[in-house]
Order: C-alpha cells, then structure tokens, then sequence
C-alpha cells in the first residue's frame, strides 16, 4: 500500500510515479511530485520506481480561467 | 454618418504622471452634462484605482433605495495606476462597476481590450457615467483633440460585431490608426435580458479585425442599454512603452523579462496558453470530476473528448498570431475562430472571426446543457458575444432549464414549443435568439435562473426545495463553471464571493480536494481570506490575473508557498513601486485588497443584503441535490458516509442522501463561521468596527451603516 496525496493505494511492483498519475488520472499539466519529502524531476516520472510504503504527493497548481 | 451632435465638451488632456492621469470624466446622460472631477490623492491611497475607483463613485452616487434601472445607477469603467504598461504581460485591463440587475448589488468585471488604457492616455483614470438618456447615443472621447462628443445613435446597429467594425472605420483616420481605437457595446441581447454583458474591442492588425474581450457577468450591459448607450469610443494616438510616465522604469522592465523568459520557456509544459487559451481546462476538469454536466448534475462525461482543446486547436483556433489583447502580452491568450460561416438566426451566412471559445463559455454553453458540439459553441458564442449576453449565465439558464424539463416540471407549453431536452443544441440556439429578441419562452429565461425558478414556481406549484437544490445562483448571479461538491473550501468561494458565484475571487479545489492541503477549518479559512484579497489587487491596477499562476517559475515548487507563486507577488510588488514611485511592500500590496474588498462587502449591506443569509449556496453546490446524482458516484459518497461513522447498512438511497445532506450543511455553517473570523467580520458576514477602522475606512456612513448589525 502506498499513500496518495493523504489517501491509500494499492502498491504493485514496478509502479513508476507515470502509473501513479495515469491510475488517479491526474493529467493536470502543472503538478510537483514529491516522494517521501523528495521533489521528483518531471523528466523521472516515467522511470521513477515507486516502493511500498512510499509516501506521494502531488501537488497541483491552480490555474486556467480559475 | 455620424449621427447629430447633442452635447460637445472640450478639455486639455491630462499627462499622465506615474500611472494616473489624476482626472475622471463624469458624464450624466439625463441632461447631457460633461464635466472633468479631480482623482484625489486620498481615492488614490484608499481605492488605488481600477475597481476601488468604481465602488467609492458608485457608493456616492446610489442611496440603499437605487435601483439597477434608476438614474442614479451608475457604470464606471477605469483602469488603474499599472494598466496601459506595454512591458509586463496583461496588463490593459478595465474594471466595469455598476448595480446589477441580477443582484441589486455592486458588480465588478475585469476585462481586456484597448479601452481603459486608451482612456487613461486620453487624459481619464476612469469613466463615470449616469443618468439615462431618451434616446441612443454614442459617447465618443478624442484624446489626442481633447473633446468628448455625445451623438444621436438611434439609426446605428446595437449588436457588436456590426457595430463595433463600423465605429472603428468611421472613427479611424486610416487603416493604421484602427489600432488606436477601442469599442464598449453590448447588443440587442442585453436590451431584452438581465444577463446582459459589455464588449470592448481591439484592432487585431494581423486579422485586419476588430477583436472583443468580454466584462460578461451580471448584467453591466443590460445597465449600459438601459442608459441608451450603444457604444463609447475613445480614439488615442501616440501609446508608447512610457505613456504611463513611470517613476522607476527598470523594475518594470526587469519583472518584465522574468515573465516573458518564463512564459517562452516553460507556457509549452505548462498549460500551452498560447495555444489553445483557457480551453485547456476542459479535459483537465473532466478529468478530475469538475466539468459541469447537465446543470452540475455531474462532473465528467464521455463525450467531453468532443470539446477539448485538442479539437479546437485542431479544427478552428488560428494558431501562430499573436492573441494578444494589449501590447505586450506574450501569454497570448485571446485564441479566435476566423471565418466562421454563421449557421443560424439573423446573421446567417455572414463569415464572422469569432473571439472563441475560452474553458468558461465551452463549459456552460456546451457540457452544462449536454451538447457535445464544438461547431454549436462557435455558434452560440458568437452570438452571446454579439447580442452582448453573459455565455456563463446562459449556459446555466439553459441547462437549469432543460433539467426542469426533463424532470417534468415545464413542458411545451410553459417552453413556447420548446423540447428543451439535454443535448438538443437547435432549441438551445433557438432560445438565445428569442432571449436576444425578448420574445416566447427567452424572455423569461433571459432573466436568469433566480427569476426563472420563480415563475416556474409561480406557474407550475413545483417542489420548491428541489428547485431551489438545482438552481445554481446565489444572490441573484449564476455560478460560474466548476463543480464544487467535492470541495469545501469551493463552496466558500463562491458562496462568500461578494460579487456572486464567480471564480475570480478563490479557486481552491485543487489544494483543498486533491492535494489535500488545507484540512482543517482554520486552513480553508486562512485560504478564503488570503486569495480573494490577493486576487481583488488585480482589479484595482488595470491588470490580469492570468500571468499571476497560469504560467509559473521552474522553480516555484520549492518555494515556501507555491500557491501564492511568491516570484510573481514580488513582481507586483516591484511593478506598482515601479509605476508609482511608492515603496510598498506585498504585505501593503494585501492591505489595498483588504479595504477595498471589505468597502464591496460593506456596499453589499448598503444594499439590503451583504447578510449570512445571502451567502446560502443551493444544495447542489454542496452535493448531490438527486438520486441520480447520489447514485452516479455511490461508492464515493457511501465510503465517505461511512468513514463518518454513519451506519448506511440496509439504507435507501433516500436516506443517505438526507444523512450526507446533514453532514455537508453542518460542515459548510462551521466553515461559513471560521471564513467570517478569519475576515474580521461578525457571525452574520459583517465587518466588525475594529475590522474598518483597521482598514481606514471607517467613514461616517460606514459605521453608521454597520453598527446596526453589530451584535
């Protein structure tokens, strides 16, 4: 189990930080990734391997006509 | 033809000093007075500019008794001291203050085009206009010839986009000077409707076009027709990178090249404004449960790929000109559709450029009706755009309405004929023409959802609850386009906002429902106090809000408050210091927010209103007001009711309604009670005497105003 943005997940082995974000369908385009307290680089999404027990935030900016 | 000449008024131009002209031009319409008041250096201190302008004359000129239609109601358009910059992005803004037909109260628009810095260069930091005239006129203002003219205007065309190409040819010296002149018109739409808007326009050089932006909400151009005024034209020529006269041109300068730098960078990963625009919000909104559907019943559907930007980028929006709605803007947002081939009601056939579709009109007039039709969105915003009528008003209009037929509450007979069924496009159209014409069913509805659930009451005896649970107004103004039923803090936002419903004052869903940023009371009330006072600052300087969060540093994640986008705060910081000449510091910046903020709040309650009561949202605003609804996400709401503690075993859908009903009201009065203590205000919404007298605006008639709703 992972926790996502303060809510559980299921973990599955060789979840990458880009199945995170495609699982919560997270498709904001302006987002921080932060793991365990550790901002992620957008160009590690994709490669970024994520472990059981990892903490997750992703931070969405507000934006738009908003 | 220029019509007859009814009032002349001759004048020498003001220079403009550090960001104020230091002259506002009062017009009276009643008796075509024309006379020059002097911008005070305590309105500047108190009011800044812009909106706070508009309020303190408009506070003056109505009594608690005015009405939107009386004479006494007036419009006041001003920029403020950073408008008519040409180095920052965004920053040729005017803000429009007047009673509002739909809610009896002060209301504020912020909108781009040439005009509020043409005004200012011509001599004026703002336009105030009263009074009614008994037939149509145009008020032209010269800046470069220092003369302001009213002229007979009964033979001219009130619909924008024959109007406002006309005034610009016939006001213009040559093709050149067209740049030079900026439009205000609204169109028939607003003389038949109370959701009426205001367009101002710009000369689009590479289109060889006359562009409009929109002060859409609430009614302003239903004020404007009201007063007889088919347009206001001003005509500048000489705006140069110094027109504004600034104290400290390198600050500017510099905060400019950071943003420019930012925003050439970094616009293509972020949200690739300078492609498609706001538009890019409807996939992201769909995406995440936002995106009104069938008149917020829901928050996602299927067909939504059929209106994302993706579809507009591909098939309508030009892409590679500059969409700029004032000098300098890189962030280029003002995306248009050029030769569009009109389809229906009077102008069809003509091949029109269309300023369309931001996220906003998409979403009201599209998803929130059940249409699925990028082609009908064109459509129906140009003729909102022409007819001068609010998209976000209308589009609530319709979905409410198609929603009461769906459920059996009005029929053909209540509709003039009507099938005003989810997704039927045709009808949709068919109503914005007759609400354009003031006749059948669309002279009803044209006067916006709060009057319209009172005659579908009147005429049908429905449940008056459930009409109330999926009306989506609050004091009057429909709410703009995001579903905040899964967001507290949201609901505050619109529910608190002085205006009404409209997002402009706080969008916290993100931080408050995804990113779970701000749990606790005290955390959604320290957000509803710091955004909407950060974000009024706009409206006082001439400035948009966009190149503040829809483009940010690379870096501004590890900032201590990313929200807040610091790097941009201290560019504001630097740009009124710049202008002005004056040291403030963001926490100054805050402080002229606060006052002029708390001052609308006040003239809310000068108005009969401005109460906790008038901040009660309907109830789907705050959840599922159906079963449909419940049901359409039943394992979201059934884990959160039990997650509560709630015992939902055996239970009816019925009933798990009521109990999340009971939880989210209780939870939405315990936030209303934190927002007004955070605020400074009493447990009924209003600012205590130590608040006003904190903020310097403990005049007179304001505490005499508020004493009488203290406990």
């Amino acid at each position: 189990m992972i926790k996502v943005n303060n809510e559980d997940m299921d973990f599955t082995d060789g979840m990458t930080i880009e199945d995170v974000l495609r699982i919560k369908r997270y498709s904001h385009p302006m987002i921080t990734v932060i793991v365990n307290g550790k901002v992620i680089p957008v160009d590690s999404y994709s490669t970024h391997k994520i472990k059981d027990g990892d903490v997750i935030n992703v931070i969405h900016m507000m934006s738009g006509g908003c | 033809m220029a019509g007859k000449i009814l009032a002349t008024y001759e004048y020498t131009p003001a220079k403009v000093e550090k960001g104020y002209a230091g002259k506002t031009l009062y017009i009276n319409l009643s008796d075509m007075t024309i006379k020059e008041k002097p911008v005070t250096e305590k309105m500047k201190e108190l009011f800044v500019g812009g909106r706070g302008f508009g309020l303190w004359y408009l506070w003056n000129a109505v009594s608690s008794d005015t009405k939107w239609n009386d004479p006494e109601n007036e419009i006041i358009i001003a920029g403020g001291p950073i408008c008519g910059i040409t180095q920052y992005p965004g920053s040729g803004k005017a803000a429009v203050v007047t009673l509002s037909p739909l809610t009896g109260c002060p209301m504020d628009n912020n909108v781009g085009g040439y005009f509020a810095p043409l005004l200012k260069f011509s001599g004026w930091d703002a336009l105030e206009i009263q009074g009614k005239s008994d037939r149509d006129v145009i008020v032209f203002i010269d800046g470069n010839r220092g003369k302001v003219v009213i002229e007979d205007a009964s033979d001219e065309p009130a619909d924008t986009h024959l109007l406002a190409e006309k005034l610009t040819e016939r006001y213009a010296d040559s093709e050149e000077d067209k740049r030079n002149i900026s439009v205000v018109s609204s169109g028939k739409g607003a003389e038949n409707t109370l959701i009426g808007m205001l367009n101002v326009s710009f000369y689009d050089v590479k289109r060889k076009a006359v562009r409009v932006k929109q002060a859409g909400r609430g009614g302003s151009g239903t004020v404007f027709r009201d007063k007889k005024i088919k347009a206001i034209v001003v005509k500048y020529k000489g705006v140069t990178g110094d027109s504004n006269n600034p104290a400290d041109k390198e600050k500017i300068i510099n905060a400019a090249l950071r943003l420019h730098k930012e925003i050439f960078e970094l616009d293509k990963l972020q949200n690739r404004m300078r492609e498609v625009g706001t538009a890019n919000l409807v996939e992201v909104m769909n995406d995440y449960d936002l995106l009104p559907v069938m008149n917020f019943q829901y928050g996602s559907h299927p067909d939504a790929n059929r209106i994302t930007s993706k579809v507009f980028r591909e098939k309508y929006f030009t892409q590679n000109v500059p969409d700029n709605c004032w000098y300098g803007c890189s962030l280029s947002c003002a995306k248009a559709v050029d030769n569009y081939e009109v389809k229906t009601g009077p102008y069809k056939g003509q091949k029109v450029c269309v300023d369309a579709a931001e996220y906003e009109t998409i979403a009201a007039v599209a998803a929130n009706c059940g249409i699925f039709d990028p082609e009908y969105v064109i459509e129906a915003n140009f003729y909102c755009d022409t007819y001068g009528l609010d998209t976000i008003s209308f589009g609530n209009i319709v979905g409410f309405a198609m929603e009461c037929y769906e459920r059996g509450i009005i029929n053909k007979e209540i509709t003039g004929g009507l099938e005003l069924k989810f997704g039927n496009a045709d009808a949709a159209l068919e109503l914005l023409h007759q609400m354009a014409k003031g006749e059948g069913f669309g002279k009803i509805a044209g006067q916006g959802v709060k009057r319209l659930r009172e005659y579908i009451l009147e005429k049908t005896g429905a449940d008056a609850k459930l009409l109330r649970d999926i009306s989506m107004e609050i004091k009057g103004l429909e709410v703009s386009m995001y579903v905040s039923k899964e967001s507290l803090a949201q609901q505050g936002g619109y529910a608190f906002a002085n205006k009404g419903p409209q997002h402009d004052e706080a969008w916290l869903i993100f931080m408050d429902m995804v990113n779970k940023q701000i749990p606790t009371f005290e955390d959604k009330a320290e957000a509803l106090h710091y955004f909407p006072i950060f974000r009024t600052w706009f409206s006082l300087q001439g400035l948009c809000k966009l190149p503040w969060n829809d483009i940010v540093p690379a870096d501004n994640a590890m900032t201590d408050e990313p929200h807040k986008i610091p790097a941009h705060v201290q560019n504001y910081v630097d740009l009124f210091n710049g202008v002005t000449g004056k040291n403030i510091t963001k926490e100054e910046l805050l402080l002229q927010s606060e006052r002029v903020f708390n001052f609308q709040r006040i003239f809310n309650l000068k108005m009969g209103k401005g109460t906790r009561e008038y901040d009660m949202p309907p109830f789907r605003l705050l959840g599922p007001a159906t079963k449909e609804e419940y049901e359409s996400r039943a394992e979201r709401y059934d884990k959160q009711l039990k997650e509560l503690g709630y015992d939902i075993e055996g239970k009816t859908t019925e009933e798990k309604m009521a109990m999340l009903r009971q939880y989210r009201e209780s939870q939405f009065e315990k936030l209303t009670d934190a927002v007004y203590k955070r605020r400074g205000w009493n447990k009924n919404g209003v600012p205590t005497l130590e608040t006003v007298k904190k903020l310097g605006i403990d005049f007179p008639d304001v505490v005499e105003l508020i004493a009488k709703y203290q406990e």
